[in-house]
């Protein structure tokens, strides 16, 4: 029944998909002025139908519908109801459908709202966008239709592999799909623009807004799956250079510096080539990391199962992709003039970019270079994580002074800022780091240098909003609270990676072990049963030897029936100054348990710093034009 | 002559030509330095030229009966069933971790029968293998 339901809709989109390009196209031959009505209806038809086809999907597991092969195989009853509803898109079927979904709702949202552009150009974007759609339709329904059905109908399901059953990764996907996916709408608004000739200042004035929420929740969902992985894989980190990780890097960099460069060819009508490069490559890349994942090429956390025939027709897709963008950037390119002074905002925007496209580069070579090298000669490798730190960290340290200097420029030309103000920041950096550095412990030269950095940006930060205070205007706020946080991000990782204190050691229940001032007494183990888990909750009790403050830390090992599967839940006490966390597992029922302990200072001030550079983006859609 | 605007483009084109040699040369000598081998336990039996000192990857199969648990670490013997690999590890196990299931330890060689592990790589899921082990056992079953 919601098979045939599901199969329908999908099918009136596709169908709607067709002849939305068809009249467009026809439209776009007429010489009126205003976009046909129809249209219009159409692509409210057609979103409408794409939410629809999405609810009958959640309906399905929200009943748990078995005769739907998808939520056999992966939900089950017993699961708690907020896991069913996030169960829809924890799959590669349902995932797929929430892709099409944003594209689609993007589609028409940019149709309506960019009213005051140029009609060939919104007809353009509306046909390349549904070129996609097709595309994704194509997919779904040849190759990961969610809406298959199964006889006879199943009694009970697989279920949700448990390490999925938690609320920061039921956010995350939909988060990271508007962030990814919303990418489409300038890929398709950048060939239009090519197409029709619609460049320059207008064309970034249409796409502003629909770059800025993508790079807004692009932000916030990388964050989401980090924090995810701090509390869920136990590893005790919280970016581990995954290939998945990296695979949300490459389009996050690209987005960074199309987000910057396109202000500049808003105010100063230039380097539009560039933006149009950045627009096509940061979707470009995110199906590219998709197929990664996907095709299972990359081993990584997230497994879903793989399956060949799904690489072979991403790949497929996506070279197609490639090659139209590439062979219509070439066909339509216009030789600009640049005509950049050195002490000018533009040039250090451009900075920006290099550094974006180095960090690209880099965290690309190191995520392709295996591939490549099993390839080519069937040694397997794999990059650790030294790579990508020797190679990026430095590049932080100038990255971080010229962000903080850079804004100080106005446009096209300006006096030189190089004043004694900055000379008089850069000395309180060096005294705090020395402070720092005297009273906490040593470390290395490079580890000095980003500690100056990051300070300096912060001091430059806190001086600019101090400024704005004073003048009372709210023009660079966003930017200013963007780069405080990513100032404060580097600055607490940095204090966070050389003041950690791990260790890993076996313990049978009763026994004691110190560490340091640390006392940690593993007194009893319980078992508690819950709805689908069984869980095996240690007791540890945490006595700090110097002020003999006593915690209890309650790590759990969860046993899921269904599917059968062990998951390990970190105890973590997060405090202002410091996060203890201690995971626990056991292997073949031994007495002894294996426990990870850490003490992690400044936690949680990672995760505030790095939402606050999401803020910004956040604050920043807020304001009205003209106020960047 | 060439005017100062060519000169100051050929400058501008030579020293990102430069820069861009330079970077791509550090990135790829680091990359050279941190990558990690990936090696069965029978090749590292038969390979003579192995770094000791050098981080690498070991995979195969944990080896029934051999998992040892002391206060100290835990032990285990790693195995491609044509030669085997002990090895010796401090810190929690992944989930899937256990006797006849798929391993990758990650660590150092102390000689050729015993290895260091500071990390131990097992998947979420329970039908997963990983593809370098799934080739190995492929080809010592036939």
């Amino acid at each position: 029944m919601l098979s045939n339901i599901g199969i329908g809709l999908v099918t009136l989109i596709l169908i709607l998909s067709f002849l939305i390009i068809y009249t467009a196209s026809l439209d776009l031959k007429t010489s009126r002025q205003s976009i046909e009505k129809s249209i219009y209806k159409l692509s409210l038809f057609q979103t409408t139908f794409t939410v629809l086809s999405f609810f009958t999907l959640i309906i399905g597991f929200m009943n748990s519908d078995f005769s739907l092969i998808n939520v056999y195989e992966n939900s089950h009853t017993t699961k708690p109801f907020f896991y069913k509803i996030a169960g829809t898109w924890g799959n590669h079927e349902g995932s797929l459908l929430l892709w099409i979904n944003i594209l689609v709702i993007f589609s028409y949202l940019f149709l309506v709202f960019n009213y005051n552009h140029e009609k060939k150009f919104r007809l353009y974007t509306l046909i390349f966008q549904n070129i996609l759609i097709l595309g994704f339709l194509f997919f779904l329904l040849l190759n990961s239709n969610p809406f298959n059905s199964i006889y006879p109908i199943p009694l009970e399901g697989l279920g949700l592999n448990p390490i999925l059953q938690d609320p920061a990764l039921a956010i995350h996907p939909p988060l990271l799909y508007v962030g990814f996916v919303g990418c489409s709408i300038y890929f398709s608004a950048a060939m239009a623009s090519l197409v029709s000739g619609y460049d320059g200042k207008l064309f970034a004035q249409s796409i502003k807004t629909w770059v800025k929420i993508s790079w807004c929740f692009q932000t916030l969902g990388i964050i989401v799956g980090s924090i995810w992985a701090y509390y869920e894989l136990g590893w005790g980190g919280f970016w581990f250079w995954d290939p998945v990780e990296n695979a949300s890097l490459l389009p996050w960099f690209a987005i960074t510096a199309l987000m910057h460069s396109l202000v500049v060819l808003e105010k100063r009508n230039t380097l539009y080539s560039w933006v149009i490069i950045l627009c096509l490559s940061t979707f470009i890349l995110s199906v590219t990391g998709t197929f990664l994942v996907r095709s299972g090429i990359l081993n990584s956390v997230h497994t879903f199962a793989s399956d060949p025939a799904r690489g072979i027709y991403i790949l497929v897709f996506l070279s197609l992709m490639i090659f139209s963008a590439l062979s219509i950037f070439f066909l339509k390119y216009k030789k600009e003039n640049y005509n950049f002074n050195l002490k000018s905002r533009e040039t250090f925007i451009l900075a920006n970019n290099w550094f974006m496209a180095f960090f690209l580069i880099t965290v690309l070579i190191g995520m392709l270079y295996p591939i490549f090298l099993d390839v080519l000669t069937n040694k397997k490798i794999s990059v650790g994580p030294p790579f990508f730190n020797i190679v990026i960290i430095p590049l932080v340290v100038p990255f971080m002074f010229l962000m903080a200097i850079g804004p100080k420029f106005g446009w096209i030309k300006s006096q030189n800022k190089i004043n004694y103000k900055i000379l008089f920041l850069i000395l309180g950096a060096i005294v705090i780091n020395l402070f720092i550095f005297y009273f906490f412990g040593n470390y290395s030269l490079l580890s000095n240098a980003i500690f100056i950095a990051a300070i300096f940006l912060i001091l430059h930060s806190f001086l600019d909003a101090r400024k704005l205070i004073n003048d009372k205007n709210k023009t660079g706020l966003p930017r200013i609270i963007s780069h405080l946080g990513f100032g404060l991000l580097v600055f607490f990782i940095g204090i966070n990676h050389q003041f950690s204190l791990e260790e890993d050691f076996n313990l049978k229940v009763g026994e004691i072990k110190q560490i340091n001032s640390y006392k940690i007494n593993f007194e009893n183990i319980r078992i508690k049963e819950s709805k689908n888990y069984k869980a095996i909750i240690g007791n540890f009790k945490l006595t700090n030897l110097k002020n003999n403050l006593v915690q209890y830390l309650n790590p759990e090992i969860r046993i899921y029936s269904n599917p059968e599967t062990l998951t390990y839940e970190a105890a973590i006490k997060t405090k202002i100054t410091s996060d203890f966390y201690l995971t626990m597992s056991n292997v073949s029922r031994s007495d002894y348990y294996n426990i990870k302990f850490q003490n992690k200072p400044f936690m949680i001030w990672i995760w505030i710093s790095a939402l606050m550079i999401a803020l910004g983006g956040f604050i920043r859609l807020t304001l009205k034009k003209n106020e960047y | 002559m060439l005017t100062k605007k060519v000169k100051n483009r050929i400058l501008f084109l030579t020293s990102v030509f430069l820069l861009s040699v330079v970077s791509v040369f550090f990135i790829i000598k680091s990359l050279n330095n941190n990558i990690l081998y990936f090696s069965s336990p029978t090749e590292i039996n038969q390979r003579e030229d192995i770094l000791f000192e050098k981080a690498m990857r070991v995979g195969g199969m944990v080896k029934k009966g051999s998992i040892i648990i002391s206060q100290k670490d835990i032990q285990f013997i790693i195995t491609d069933f044509e030669n085997e690999i002990l090895v010796s590890y401090t810190g929690t196990v992944p989930n899937l971790f256990g006797e006849e299931k798929g391993v990758v330890a990650e660590g150092k060689l102390s000689d050729k029968n015993f290895f260091t592990a500071d990390r131990i790589l097992a998947k979420h899921d329970e039908n997963y293998m990983p593809p370098e082990i799934k080739e190995i056992i492929e080809k010592n079953a036939k």
